[in-house]
């Protein structure tokens, strides 16, 4: 979230966070001054207008927030203000000098800085008078201001406007926009920054997640192309690839495209690759978008790769998602958050091609970007298959994420002499003198095994990987 | 509630609780509004509740506290506590009208008061 905004939100000043029913504007709000108080040792005030406090800190205990305790502690003041037309009758002026006062007094009694109003605007509901309703939040704005305390508050998507009382008028400072957009079944939630003064934020939507971890916000491009390119090889997992690849494998924290039909061997050239880099005690995160781990490990022992052994080692680790079970954006969070938390050093995405199903080419190409980018800062080598439909050409297929990667390899099967033959090739290989022969290859039990020499062609024609 | 400052009224403040009108006023300091409330609010008491009623100030710049018990924002705000359920009438009492009809007072909207 701070490298959204480049660095946070304005201290000593307002910021709105505006979104519709469900948007996680409240989780939003609530993780900033929570945060505040654990993190950096700053009180908070809570001043609630739609849930009890009780409510409220059963919500934010499930997402790892002790409220109770930051109560207990002196840390945080909820105040739950409970407004409810029905009870008020209404006769001549009055001012909110009421609130103020008990704003005030939590402030003072804990010394807080940080604030949150959620939802301010439910005072427009209990209230018959907007004109003095909206004077006074222009009071409380300034008063907030000179305070010098970090306020956010929360409002509700409107139909004109970004709220809707317009509140987006009085904190003119920050406005950060929240969505919760469904596209074709698939819920993905959105932020998006509309209005920082003082600030160079980005202007994209980016997406975030909600989970039992709280809030995490994913940088769509914040990354830029900083990141290390590494002289350091990895080996495939088979001789024989690695020899072509000039003899010494993938480079460490590159991107590796391995595409090919149904039934090429494309995840049992990964798996060889992961269990490589597990004997050398590295860390594997594996994504799979296709199977369950429990048939992979099945199928791998089936070729002579005992996964299992460094999964109980606590090296490798499967991650097995429907790529309909999310929106892409959720997916790329999720994948985000897990190669933060694992930290590997390899990753394979097997196959990136099903997360199409989800998603435009366009759009799981901008999403790739993002996970490559984050790869690659942290130096992680990313290993990617791609199942090429049967009939299709290969490169046009791929076109979309192959100018992604440093190594493409292309695997295939072709029939000669009543016989399926597998062929293997390096078609592009940034930096490095690469084979460009076809080579033939098996898979055995004794794992993927590539033949010595060229495979006999038919008519003479030599053709790389069609 | 030591502190709190106490309008005593021509009434004793415990006659028959069911018919006696414990009534809080919350002020934030001695603004025009503030004291136009009380003012307000005394006439109608004198002229519809004369010996059956009990006014108590709370000033809230002396006792922040008090504000959250009675879930207090808006200032002059009058609660009714007796007779029960408590009401609420915010602003500075200027339409006795209202006033009334906010205390049950007037008959006919509420009939059983």
């Amino acid at each position: 979230m701070d490298e959204v905004t480049n660095g946070g939100l304005p201290q000593g000043r307002p910021t709105l966070v505006c979104g519709g029913a469900g948007s996680g504007k409240t989780l939003l709000a609530a993780s900033f001054l929570l945060n505040g108080i654990v993190q950096y040792g700053e009180p908070g005030v809570l001043m609630t207008f739609e849930e009890t406090g009780e409510e409220l800190a059963r919500d934010l205990a499930s997402l790892g927030y002790d409220v109770g305790k930051l109560i207990d502690e002196g840390k945080l003041i909820v105040d739950y203000v409970r407004v409810e037309r029905s009870e008020i009758e209404e006769t001549g002026e009055y001012d909110l000098e009421g609130l103020f006062v008990r704003l005030e007094h939590a402030i003072s009694s804990i010394g807080a800085r940080r604030i949150m109003l959620d939802t301010i605007e439910s005072l427009f509901a209990g209230l018959s008078n907007p004109g003095i309703l909206r004077a006074e939040l222009r009071r409380l704005f300034r008063w907030l201001k000179d305070k010098g305390l970090t306020a956010v508050l929360t409002g509700e998507r409107g139909d004109g406007g970004l709220t809707r009382q317009g509140l987006e008028e009085y904190v003119s400072d920050a406005v950060i926009l929240l969505d919760h957009r469904v596209q074709e079944q698939v819920s993905t939630r959105r932020l998006r920054i509309v209005k920082y003064r003082g600030s160079h934020h980005g202007t994209n939507e980016y997406p975030f997640l909600i989970d039992r971890e709280g809030l995490s916000v994913l940088p769509v491009t914040s990354l830029g192309l900083s990141h290390p390119a590494l002289k350091e090889r990895v080996s495939t997992g088979v001789d024989q690839v690695d020899e072509m690849l000039s003899g010494r494998g993938y480079y460490r924290g590159s991107t590796v495209l391995l595409s090919g039909t149904a039934g090429t061997g494309k995840t049992s050239l990964a798996a060889h690759f992961v269990d490589a880099a597990c004997r050398r005690g590295e860390r594997c995160l594996y994504f799979l978008f296709e199977e369950s781990p429990q048939q992979l490990v099945r199928n791998m022992r089936s070729i002579g790769i005992d996964l299992q052994q460094w999964v109980d080692r606590g090296l490798l680790h499967f991650r097995a998602d429907r790529p309909s079970r999310f929106g892409l954006e959720t997916h790329l969070a999720a994948m985000h958050r897990a190669v933060r938390e694992f930290k590997p050093s390899v990753t394979v995405t097997d196959p990136v091609t099903n997360l199409l199903t989800v998603g435009t080419q366009s759009d799981v190409r901008s999403m790739l970007t993002r996970v490559i980018d984050h790869l690659k800062l942290e130096s992680i080598t990313g290993l990617f298959t791609s199942l090429t439909p049967g009939k299709t050409e290969l490169e046009e297929t791929d076109a979309g994420i192959s100018s992604l990667m440093d190594t493409w390899i292309v695997l295939s099967i072709h029939e000669h002499n009543r016989m399926r033959r597998r062929w293997l090739s390096v078609l592009n290989s940034r930096c490095m003198a690469h084979s460009h022969s076809v080579r033939e290859y098996m898979l055995t039990d004794q794992g993927l095994r590539v033949l010595d020499g060229e495979p006999e062609t038919r008519g003479g024609r030599a053709v790389a990987g069609v | 509630m030591s502190n709190v400052q106490t309008e005593l009224t021509a009434a004793p403040p415990l006659t028959t609780s069911s018919d006696t009108f414990l009534l809080r006023l919350y002020v934030a300091g001695q603004t025009p509004k503030c004291v136009r409330a009380f003012e307000n609010l005394k006439r109608i008491c004198e002229e519809y509740l004369a010996g059956r009623y009990h006014i108590e100030m709370v000033d809230l710049l002396q006792n922040p506290q008090l504000a959250r018990g009675d879930q207090i924002l808006a200032v002059p705000t009058l609660v009714r506590r007796l007779p029960e359920p408590i009401k609420k009438i915010i602003g500075d009492l200027s339409n006795t009208e209202r006033v009334l009809v906010g205390l049950d007072l007037r008959p006919g909207r509420r009939p059983n008061t």
